[in-house]
């Protein structure tokens, strides 16, 4: 068995916690962060759900200090909080002491501010600053710049499975011996252009989201940031490190069936878990763990489960559950929290609930695990698919 | 280790790059802020009926990423890895000015499916019916560039042995005219606009399509090899050389192994700066090009970068329309890029003849 990539910090803030231990308390007590929307004026306030963050701006502004003359999109905002955690968490004082890199991921990048200041920009000089911060690029480079880091930057965006891709990246380049040490994860504030054009394409949900239910009804969206910070095997003996969990599997393939919607039999889906497995040298029964994409939109869940179906075997998949009645979903970043809450199951050994859960689905005989379990979790196999035709699978596993 | 060959291209630009040998219908246009594309016949790649739901930086990317694979003669490949700044940001535009002149209601949502980064990788796997690695990468003027290094990635460790790789930008006039607000725009009716002698701040815009075919080994239509490829986001001027002499120590050359160096000068006072030293000092006796006259700024205008220095080594010329001084070398075999923006987003390219 290959033993994956050291994890040696993680950080994340969303609407179930600002702190990796608030996100797990959350997970233990089934409090969910789903509500009514504050922070964005829009029409669809009355009827939409969201997993938002209940801070303001202006609150992030003063927690990381920034000056009046910033120019930092909310999404940059929260991507810099989780950073600043993940570093700290593992350890890490000196940012360029060894070769370091940061991949992050996001889908909308600096719309937030795009669309609140799209047509005063030409009326009010004030805004202006904020027309080079709509650019994904330009959020990664301000979260590099807020954690002092010099080396290889990118950003990801592959729609919903961003973070899972910018994870997969990180793993290889360690993997690879081109760095040393990598920042991986995503980040994605509410939209209004989020929040409409999922509202367009009839998939948001009025309801508290309930992926894997016969009556699901859609998905709500969410905003979080999550980092995970990976280590050479070197650089994790040289410095006494204490390894979290590994990076085990990761495979990425293309559903190539339509823009936005998943092939009835999840074909994608099915070629990136078995990518997975491959990079990881496990077998299907080894996962103790799944925590699956289940956006409760019609179409993704009947998707990924007949790949399920597929790969485990319908009488032999195991304990599965979305973390997104917790959440909602949170695009670009979402495959960055649920590998935090991957790790979070691993390290305290429980299968976290998939809340709202009533009626199986017709088409199989999938039940996802509805009450917090503790059993033994040595691999956890997390998938993210998105717009595009765009699958991706991750495995973790325990460290050794 | 698997080594990494350019064996197809294809590059929709500002010029005439498509049916042609290499920039010899070129024209030097200093006279407008932005350049806009020479579209291709598109219903010479496109069925009719998709090309009207397709958007601009789509319609570009498949007709570049189809030129690619037939010069390489592949009919798919093993990854598709594709760079963008900005995305298909018309679709983007019309969207967001959808919500807001509507009051978030009566939207259809066709432009918000091709806002999404990822629109023109996800097309071209689906016209090719590709399920294979699909990947997007967007950060400003390293967006092509980290496609490219994980294309790199791909084939050393043996996971892909075709793959393309591209970098796609459009132009859209809401956008164009926040960044003329802003400054990143050159202000208008102030040309002639000479990259070289520019005194000012900003730049003339552009928008392309560059693919490029890659393999893990040398064919007859080879054109170049991909030896390696740095990234870093942040760079003092005086930092440049010698990150270039350590890059080039890595693949075991020095300075003078160098046949060619072509340059990102986009005619920003403040950017250029970054090259002036190489151009005064470093490369003083090497061969230098510049493009960005031709095709434009834009986030992924290094690819066509990438396309010059490759077509150099294909043909064994430097067009006098791309030479930044009257140095001429027998051969070029070792062509090194060097690409920023701003100080951001530093790329160090090294590709050679086989």
């Amino acid at each position: 068995m290959y033993k994956g990539v050291a994890i040696t910090g993680m950080g994340i803030i969303s609407s179930i916690g600002n702190s990796v231990e608030e996100n797990y308390n959350a997970l233990l007590n089934s409090q969910i962060g789903i509500t009514t929307i504050e922070n964005i004026a829009t029409v669809h306030a009355d009827v939409i759900k969201v997993g938002e963050i209940k801070k303001t701006n202006q609150e992030l502004i003063e927690e990381l200090q920034l000056g009046e003359d910033n120019n930092f999109s909310r999404t940059a905002m929260l991507g810099t909080i989780a950073a600043k955690q993940a570093v700290k968490n593992a350890g890490i004082t000196l940012i360029n002491e060894y070769r370091t890199g940061l991949i992050s991921a996001t889908s909308v990048g600096g719309m937030d501010m795009t669309e609140r200041y799209y047509h005063e920009y030409f009326d009010n000089p004030e805004v202006v600053k904020y027309i080079s911060s709509h650019n994904a690029g330009d959020n990664t480079d301000k979260i590099a710049s807020e954690l002092g880091l010099k080396g290889m930057v990118t950003t990801i965006s592959t729609a919903c499975s961003s973070a899972a891709n910018a994870i997969m990246l990180g793993a290889r380049l360690i993997k690879s011996g081109k760095l040393d040490r990598v920042i991986v994860g995503g980040t994605d504030a509410l939209s209004k252009f989020t929040i409409n054009g999922f509202k367009t394409l009839m998939i948001l949900s009025e309801d508290y989201n309930k992926p894997f239910d016969n009556e699901r009804t859609g998905l709500n969206l969410g905003e979080a940031a999550a980092y995970l910070v990976l280590e050479s095997d070197e650089l994790v003996k040289k410095e006494n490190k204490k390894v979290l969990a590994r990076v085990s599997g990761y495979g990425n393939a293309n559903d190539a069936f339509h823009q936005t919607a998943s092939s009835e039999n999840g074909d994608g889906a099915f070629l990136a878990m078995e990518k997975a497995f491959k990079i990881a040298q496990l077998q299907p029964e080894q996962i103790d763990y799944i925590n699956v994409h289940g956006t409760a939109t019609p179409n993704n869940d009947l998707s990924e489960g007949r790949a399920i179906v597929r790969l485990f075997g319908e009488n032999k998949v195991p304990d599965f559950s979305s973390t997104k009645p917790f959440t909602g979903h949170t695009l670009a970043a979402a495959a960055a929290i649920e590998a935090v809450y991957s790790v979070l199951a691993i390290q305290n050994n429980v299968v976290f609930p998939n809340l709202n859960f009533k009626t199986p689905m017709e088409e199989f005989s999938l039940v996802p695990q509805t009450t917090l379990k503790h059993a033994t979790i040595e691999h956890v196999l997390s998938n993210s698919f998105g717009f595009g035709g765009n699958c991706s699978t991750l495995i973790f596993s325990k460290s050794e | 280790m698997k080594k990494t060959y350019i064996n197809g291209l294809g590059c929709i630009s500002a010029q005439k790059t498509f049916d042609t040998i290499f920039l010899e219908e070129a024209e030097l246009n200093e006279d407008d802020i932005i350049l806009p594309l020479k579209a291709p016949v598109y219903k010479d790649f496109i069925p009719p009926v998709a090309i009207r739901r397709m958007a601009k930086g789509v319609k570009n990317g498949i007709v570049a990423s189809t030129l690619a694979l037939r010069v390489a003669h592949l009919e798919t490949v093993d990854a598709i890895i594709t760079g963008t700044g900005m995305g298909c940001i018309e679709d983007s535009e019309k969207f967001l000015k959808a919500i807001l002149d509507n009051d978030e209601q009566f939207l259809t949502p066709t432009s918000f499916i091709q806002s999404t980064h990822n629109t023109v990788g996800g097309q071209i796997a689906l016209g090719l019916q590709c399920k294979a690695y699909n990947l997007t990468y967007v950060n400003g003027s390293v967006s092509f560039e980290s496609a490219l290094f994980d294309a790199k990635m791909k084939i050393e460790e043996g996971e892909a042995s075709s793959i393309l790789v591209g970098g796609i930008d459009e132009t859209s006039d809401y956008t164009m005219s926040l960044f003329k607000l802003a400054g990143f725009i050159k202000e208008e009716n102030q040309g002639p606009y000479s990259v070289l002698e520019a005194t000012t701040n900003g730049v003339v815009f552009g928008e392309g399509a560059t693919f490029f075919a890659l393999e893990n080994e040398a064919k007859e239509n080879t054109i170049a090899e991909i030896l390696d490829l740095e990234i870093l986001n942040k760079l003092d001027v005086s930092e440049v050389e010698d990150k270039i002499i350590s890059f080039l120590a890595l693949n075991n050359f020095e300075l003078k192994d160098v046949d060619a160096v072509v340059l990102g000068y986009n005619g920003d006072v403040d950017s250029d700066s970054y090259y002036k030293n190489l151009s005064n000092t470093t490369f003083v006796n090497t061969p230098q090009v510049y493009y960005k006259h031709l095709s434009g700024e834009y986030d992924t205008a290094s690819a066509f970068g990438l396309w010059v220095g490759s077509k150099i080594i294909q043909t064994q010329n430097i067009p006098d329309i791309v030479k930044l001084n009257a140095l001429d070398k027998p051969a070029y075999k070792t062509i090194l890029l060097y690409n920023q923006r701003n100080g951001n987003d530093h790329s160090f390219t090294l590709i050679s003849s086989c």
